[in-house]
């Protein structure tokens, strides 16, 4: 194993025997292929990308909240690509690796389904079996995203071990590689898991900065001073601040789901939030070395958000080390101000976002929004010393696959900014 | 009683069990039946929340485990408590060894497991290159590591592993998890021959259920076999059908002493 698998000392390659040798497989066609262009592998995986993923995705000036933030913020349209988010990027780049590495089926883990249905959907465009592991809690809130997966020809394997969400997911997943790594890929949905999955990963993302850097210096002339991305796993952050990472006057902001609360509950193992950059600390979990949510114990927590693609108890290594160094910033919103952030979104700039992405914007309303009951109003100087003059932040993807989510969090609880959903309930029906 | 010691005269049977399965007290009498059985060594499971290398029924003993109240303090109580002649491995993984005590790293553990009376460790999803620490605590206190040989390990995997090894080496009968198949892979005779230069003993796992799977892979020239998932559905069915501790503890004796009579039949072709 060569010292680049880590990020400080984060990272590595803590996987059963069993699955070594597919990891050490996989490390040499990702440097082949994906480091080298071998067989034009790159060259084929960017016109894949623009033919049936819609790339470049545009960069958009939010009128709205730049007039209410009174600082010019951008939009990274990752929602407009195939699929609704992000995860294409991804997903079709290592389907199409395991096809170049001669393997026959394709496996993934997926929370929100997202990755899962982007897997599904690249495996179909590239025609090779495709099954996903989902846990059972993830299926009950995400049933769009299984439908999806099911049209798209995917096999859906309900998980229904501990809370049946991300983590066990990512576990069973495993469990099957291990008994196929002959003839299986695993599709890794985010920078997690061992090496060489999160640089890989990482990679296949990082067109999103790759062409935010550009697009803004051309419509600014020049870097934005701050960029923020939603952070579970950390897959969108890490696309969205690869580039800017030499960039030392670009701050980045990692923000993590603080769900309902940042304590922790060690009698019944739970964690009510997402926040492991926040308030992890230092362990091993799925194949790598990184910030965990876990009990004193070194037991993993489960974990929570609104968000079911933000709800994991770890996060890729290369953002841990990032967070360590000084260099990448962690926050959090919790639920309440994510789903705030997201009829916001909706309304002010006609964009539904998936609920991962709202609290990317959750932060920038606590940072620079107008005073509320419990929060007075930061002065421009303030939050302009924070988040600079010009704020880019990654729309990670789209929020269709959320709508019963929000209609049922929404009509919980008393939000200032939510519309009337009475409609539904007077409906009745399948969405409630 | 050492590691290599319990495979010395004759081929060793080497069972696994859950600490903790399905609670405290039964499953101390469950090692203790193993050990009334015939067991040489025990490789006794600490329950890690998620334990990715295991098949569905020991990831559901670890999940019994652990709403039966196991945590890694207990489970040092409980070795304590064991009242058996054999030497006791402990199987989990990394994660809890490394966070255990004030201090990160795994001294702390290796030197409250040796003790409490533990052996020595294996560690899933500890690769050889990761497990330096680990094996100069062992070293420190007289413990030994056992590494598990997939049949897909290869090459300079096998040296690092070798030079690291001690007690024994786990091998891998198959790819996959841990879980009981009625078939006993072939890969048996070829995974032996890649590390027939290694001077420790070899103990094969992998879905041996039966004495009659026991004497075969002794035959095809392994020291010793390990059964988990076999005596683990003897656990689970038991706790499923409410049956007394003192039930279960009979069969899994009986279990025991059908594998360890299955061993020493395969030796006893041999000569």
């Amino acid at each position: 194993m060569s010292t680049d698998s880590k990020f400080g000392d984060y990272g590595g390659q803590y996987v059963p025997e069993a699955l070594m040798p597919a990891i050490e497989e996989l490390t040499d066609a990702y440097e082949r292929y994906v480091l080298n262009n071998e067989d034009g592998f790159m060259d084929e995986f960017r016109d894949r990308m623009r033919d049936f993923g819609g790339r470049p995705m545009p960069l958009q000036r939010a009128d709205q909240l730049s007039a209410r933030y009174d600082t010019e913020v951008y939009l990274k349209r990752e929602d407009l690509l195939h699929g609704g988010a992000h995860k294409l990027n991804n997903a079709l780049g290592q389907v199409l690796l395991a096809k170049y590495m001669g393997k026959e089926r394709i496996i993934a883990e997926t929370g929100a389904g997202q990755h899962g249905t982007a897997t599904a959907m690249a495996a179909a465009h590239l025609d090779i079996p495709c099954e996903i592991y989902m846990g059972e809690t993830d299926i009950a809130r995400q049933r769009p995203n299984v439908f999806r997966m099911r049209t798209n020809g995917a096999e859906v394997n309900p998980v229904t071990t501990g809370r049946g969400t991300l983590k066990e997911a990512i576990s069973e997943t495993m469990r099957d590689w291990s008994r196929t790594v002959e003839n299986t890929h695993y599709v890794i949905g985010s920078i997690v898991g061992p090496h060489p999955f999160p640089s890989m990963v990482r990679d296949f993302h990082s067109v999103i900065s790759e062409e935010a850097r550009q697009q803004i210096q051309e419509k600014t002339g020049d870097l934005p001073d701050s960029v923020l991305a939603c952070a579970g796993g950390g897959s969108n952050t890490m696309g969205m601040f690869h580039h800017f990472i030499d960039d030392e006057s670009v701050d980045l902001y990692a923000v993590e789901a603080g769900g309902s609360s940042l304590s922790v509950d060690e009698e019944t193992g739970v964690a009510p939030n997402s926040a492991s950059l926040s308030t992890g600390n230092e362990g091993v979990l799925h194949g790598a070395r990184t910030k965990i949510l876990q009990d004193s114990d070194g037991q993993i927590m489960e974990s929570h958000s609104v968000s079911a693609g933000l709800d994991y108890a770890g996060v890729g290594p290369e953002l841990a080390y990032l967070v360590d160094e000084g260099r990448v910033e962690p926050v959090n919103v919790d639920d309440d101000s994510a789903l705030e952030a997201f009829h916001r979104l909706s309304q002010d700039e006609g964009i539904i976002p998936a609920l991962e992405t709202a609290h990317a914007f959750g932060y920038l309303e606590r940072v620079a929004g107008p005073a509320t009951e419990g929060r007075a109003a930061e002065s421009r100087d303030e939050h302009h010393d924070r988040l600079g003059d010009s704020v880019v932040i990654n729309v990670s993807g789209r929020g269709d696959k959320d709508l019963e989510t929000v209609i049922e969090e929404t009509g919980n609880r008393d939000l200032d900014n939510a519309p009337d959903m009475s409609i539904f309930r007077e409906i009745g029906g399948g969405m409630l | 009683m050492s590691l290599e010691a319990a495979f010395a005269d004759e081929p060793a049977f080497v069972p696994y069990i859950a600490a903790g399965d399905p609670s405290y007290e039964a499953s101390l009498e469950y090692v203790e039946a193993l050990a009334r059985g015939g067991a040489d060594a025990i490789e006794l499971g600490l329950p890690f929340s998620e334990p990715i290398a295991e098949g569905t029924t020991i990831q559901e003993a670890i999940v019994r485990a652990l709403e039966g109240g196991m945590t890694p303090q207990r489970y040092l109580e409980f070795v304590s408590e064991v009242d058996a002649d054999v030497p006791l491995v402990c199987m989990t993984y990394y994660n809890l060894i490394y966070q255990y005590g004030e201090s990160d790293g795994p001294r702390s553990f290796v030197e409250a497991a040796a003790e409490a009376g533990i052996e020595g460790f294996v560690v899933p999803d500890l690769p050889a290159e990761e497990a330096g620490p680990l094996r100069n605590a062992c070293d420190e206190f007289g413990l030994d590591l056992v590494f598990i040989v997939a049949p897909t390990t290869e090459g300079e995997r096998l040296e690092t592993m070798k030079a690291q090894v001690s007690g024994y080496v786990y091998v891998q009968a198959r790819l996959g998890t841990t879980g009981a198949r009625d078939d006993v892979s072939d890969h048996t005779e070829r995974s032996l021959a890649r590390i027939a230069d290694w001077d420790v003993p070899k103990a094969v796992g992998f879905g041996i259920k039966t004495g009659e799977h026991a004497e075969r892979i002794v035959r095809a020239g392994a020291d010793g076999i390990i059964v988990g998932s076999a005596l683990v559905d003897i656990v689970a069915e038991g706790h499923e059908n409410g049956d007394s501790t003192a039930t279960v503890a009979d069969r899994l004796e009986e279990k025991a002493r059908e594998l360890k009579q299955g061993a020493l039949a395969g030796a006893a072709v041999e000569q």
